[in-house]
């Protein structure tokens, strides 16, 4: 199984491969990718140099196209395909239909992965993007049991890539719109969830308090862990009961999956966090290396080791870690 | 200018649905949408019964120019939900809604045209081309989308020659679809694990009141689906959706109040009224391209 790092920028990406990525994916500096942050991803000569560093150590780079294309400026996403190709990068991660239809024409010969916010859950909507445009990787997004992920594998006539670690979206992903319905913004639309320039931190009689344009998202009580207010991840009044109505802040863990997901064939472990620092990268990248390592040199005796899973929950939201939907139980 | 009642998406008793039906039948609606859009395990209609259902109708409402589609699942997961949905598709008569992909997969197999559905991610021309060979005869927008992104791609769409191809429809009024997740959070809010929800969605017919800790109406949760907490209505906007082209406005049902509602859109063809809206319980931000939550 492939290990997919993040790299939200040159010294992450360095990093990454570092430390035992056999693959990086990165977006351009634009509304092209779904982590459209400021100060972060690569422009022109950063691409080049980072296409440079990957293929210098004989790994992969996959760039992530991965928002919808805007009326009128379709060619900025085309473009964003386009430069993604001059560089040579080894496969492109795209979500529109659109923009993966231009791909397909232009560049049949380079790699199309479909994005995970392109929502691909089922053995149907796998066989449209394969026949329509020829892809060789869907991502899934992480709304499926592990049941459901090995049903898939065993049928998809693609490779399948899944999340391994990292921030956890709980939706269907590229079909949530909640962040636009608080903000305007969408990771469909500008790149970005609960963007930060809606977010203000308060401190009231109350406790502190986080928003988003103006909506409460949570209240801490002195001494609680506050986290960033992810709209999804706030606490919600349901009935007069108060509590984390969507979901805890946690993030995705699957260290315990990497026996099950090996063996049905799963070609690529991804892991969340473009908009995570370089030691973010690093303390991930090495850890899941030496998990696949263990794996890798013997399947029968693999076992998490309680320092990785400390390792990965102190870089965790709310340094806590969950199976998601891998789980049924959670679901 | 047509007007639609999108397919009803809470869990309602059987009765009611059939009830609901009977209504909306006598009401102007010129296409009614049917059929579960949002959870497999909601069966107090199994698929046989929601086209029987729809067939019924089809077969009053066909001779007066009316038109019935079958809607489809948005999230499918399993072998069983594909199934089913390739059974609903291949019904031998009545027009599908596609909610997702495997839909238009379907479809398009069948050599069939197709409704794509809000929950398809159709942002633009490209896109709307690829459907259009596929089978596309309408096209949803996403409700995230604004009436200048909506007259943008509309007349590239013309520029392109295709703009006849297809039709517009535009979700005007009701809940807004606003995300799906594998989790239910009906379930949750009742502490039932999904596997055991008990489909405890039926005791909440306009679904559950997800409020912020200020009594601000977030969001509604129904099942694995999370709602706009307020209602969109564009109704101030339906000359402004004519003249841009739009074909469709869709009323989506929460109850068969909904049904005066689509008179009330009607009636600002002919008799057109400003209404103020409520905004602790109303909302038209997406078209503006504001906070969807918000009010212009």
């Amino acid at each position: 199984m492939e290990l997919l790092c993040p790299a939200g920028n040159y010294p992450a990406l360095k990093i990454a491969i570092d430390n035992g990525a056999d693959a990086v994916y990165i977006g351009m500096k634009n509304d092209t990718n779904a982590r459209h942050f400021a100060g972060l991803n690569f422009n022109d000569a950063k691409l080049l140099k980072a296409a440079d560093y990957v293929h210098k150590h004989n790994k992969k780079l996959h760039v992530a196209i991965n928002t919808f294309a805007h009326p009128g400026a379709q060619l900025r996403w085309q473009k964003a395909v386009d430069d993604a190709v001059a560089i040579g990068c080894d496969a492109l991660i795209i979500a529109d239909i659109g923009v993966l239809d231009y791909a397909a024409n232009k560049y049949p010969e380079v790699e199309r992965h479909v994005s995970v916010q392109a929502s691909t859950t089922n053995l149907a909507a796998i066989e449209f993007y394969q026949q329509n445009f020829d892809v060789a990787r869907v991502v899934l997004p992480r709304v499926l049991s592990v049941q459901q992920v090995r049903q898939l594998a065993k049928n998809s006539p693609v490779a399948l890539e899944v999340f391994a670690f990292g921030s956890l979206c709980i939706m269907s992903e590229g079909r949530c719109y909640l962040s636009s319905y608080m903000t305007g913004e969408s990771p469909n639309t500008v790149g970005a969830c609960s963007p930060a320039k809606y977010v203000r931190w308060q401190e009231t009689d109350q406790g502190l308090e986080s928003r988003l344009n103006n909506v409460l998202i949570d209240r801490y009580k002195e001494g609680e862990n506050a986290g960033y207010p992810t709209l999804c991840k706030g606490r919600f009044e349901v009935d007069n009961n108060v509590y984390h109505a969507l979901e805890e802040p946690t993030s995705l863990n699957t260290l315990e999956l990497i026996p099950e997901l090996a063996k049905m064939g799963i070609a690529s472990v991804k892991i969340e966090g473009r908009q995570r620092s370089p030691a973010y990268v690093e303390q991930v990248s090495k850890t899941w290396r030496a998990a696949l390592d263990r794996y890798q040199q013997n399947p029968d005796g693999y076992q998490v080791e309680n320092e990785w899973m400390a390792t990965l929950a102190n870089l965790s939201e709310g340094t806590q870690t969950t199976l998601g939907a891998y789980h049924r139980k959670w679901q | 200018m047509k007007f639609s009642l999108g397919a009803a998406q809470f869990f309602w008793p059987k009765q009611q649905v059939e009830d609901f039906y009977q209504q909306a039948k006598n009401s102007s609606a010129d296409i009614i949408y049917i059929g579960e859009t949002v959870c497999s395990k909601r069966r107090e209609l199994r698929d046989k019964e929601w086209l029987a259902l729809a067939k019924e109708l089809a077969q009053e409402l066909s001779k007066i120019g009316k038109q019935v589609v079958i809607s489809t699942m948005t999230l499918l997961e399993s072998p069983a939900e594909l199934q089913v949905l390739k059974r609903l598709c291949n019904n031998g008569d009545l027009l599908v809604e596609a909610n997702d992909l495997s839909a238009v997969q379907v479809m398009s197999e069948l050599k069939l045209p197709f409704v794509v559905g809000t929950a398809i991610n159709c942002y633009n021309l490209a896109t709307l081309k690829v459907l259009l060979k596929q089978g596309m005869s309408r096209w949803v927008m996403p409700v995230e989308l604004s009436g200048d992104w909506l007259k943008q791609l509309l007349d590239e769409a013309e520029d392109e020659g295709i703009r006849s191809q297809f039709e517009a429809e535009v979700f005007s009024w009701g809940y807004m679809p606003l995300a799906y997740s594998a989790r239910c959070f009906t379930a949750r809010s009742e502490n039932k694990p999904k596997d055991d929800c008990q489909y405890c969605c039926i005791n909440y017919p306009q679904g559950r009141r997800m409020n912020s800790r200020e009594g601000e109406r977030v969001f509604v949760l129904n099942g694995i689906q999370t709602m706009s907490g307020y209602q969109y209505n564009l109704i101030n906007e339906v000359n402004e959706m004519k003249a841009i082209g739009v074909d469709v406005v869709r009323i989506s049902p929460d109850s068969e109040l909904a049904l005066q509602k689509l008179e009330d859109f009607r009636a600002q063809l002919t008799n057109a009224k400003q209404y103020p809206l409520d905004g602790k319980a109303e909302c038209n931000g997406y078209w503006h391209k504001i906070a969807g939550m918000s009010v212009q």
